[in-house]
């Protein structure tokens, strides 16, 4: 249980690279999470994007992000790996499953909150389409605490 | 629940003096009441991919804006300063730029 996080892998690979090439690294990428039992969540080609400073003479990358959720000894070999790879020229990997609880508990908290915070005032928990100023969030919520004070 | 508000009320306030005290009044400068804008906006994750959302934060020198400027509050500025630091790493945004 302790081994299942969640990563993210961002790698910038050479302008030069063909399309064969990067589908290559993938399923090299791909045999590694399979053989360390992780699981191949998303992956995302973002498409050659230039550089915001100069990366051994490149100005261009093709930049991959994939999500994996795995072992920490997976991305390690990954890691390892990728550091090898003359192709790959800048690479990142990132746990996010922590991050990403801690903003979905913020988010739940508030909504939990305001939904209170509408209830005590008469109102249903959920805004109504039409209420209130604009089509904003709930502004109004933060008025009636003010005027509680 | 509540004091989780009133952390972001309070914040409005003490920017105010901080930057009050000197020419301003004088000048007839306009002081404009910072917000935090992940606050405002409710992001409860910035993303480091994302450079649309990290790119106010960086002005023309590539350095990050420092929280009296910006009106970030202290938990989004964290949230902000890895993200950012990340971004860079990728070659998204710059280190440095002249």
């Amino acid at each position: 249980m302790s081994t299942a996080r969640q990563y993210e892998l961002v790698y910038i690979v050479t302008p030069e690279a063909s399309e064969q090439e990067i589908a290559d690294l993938h399923t090299q990428i791909e045999q590694i999470v399979q053989r360390f039992n992780g699981t191949f969540d998303k992956t995302e080609n973002w498409g050659r994007k230039r550089l915001a400073y100069d990366i051994g003479h490149h100005r261009e990358g093709t930049y991959v992000v994939e999500t994996i959720t795995g072992s920490g000894e997976l991305m390690k070999e990954i890691d390892r790996r990728l550091r090898v790879i003359d192709q790959v020229i800048r690479h990142l990997v990132v746990r996010v499953d922590e991050e990403l609880r801690v903003a979905q508990r913020t988010s739940e908290a508030r909504k939990a909150f305001v939904a209170r915070r509408r209830v005590a005032r008469g109102l249903p928990p959920e805004r109504q389409p039409g209420e209130g100023r604009g089509d904003g969030d709930s502004q109004d919520d933060m008025e009636g605490l003010e005027a509680q004070r | 629940m509540r004091e989780e508000r009133g952390g972001g009320r309070g914040r409005g306030g003490d920017k105010k003096d901080g930057k009050g005290a000197g020419d301003a009044p004088r000048r007839g400068f306009f002081r404009r009441r910072r917000v935090c804008k992940f606050c405002a906006e409710k992001i409860d994750y910035i993303n480091y991919k994302d450079v649309r959302l990290l790119a106010p934060f960086l002005p023309e020198r590539g350095k990050i804006q420092p929280r009296r400027i910006s009106g970030t509050c202290a938990l989004h500025q964290r949230k902000l300063q890895v993200a950012i630091k990340r971004a860079r790493q990728l070659a998204l945004i710059p280190y440095v730029t002249d």
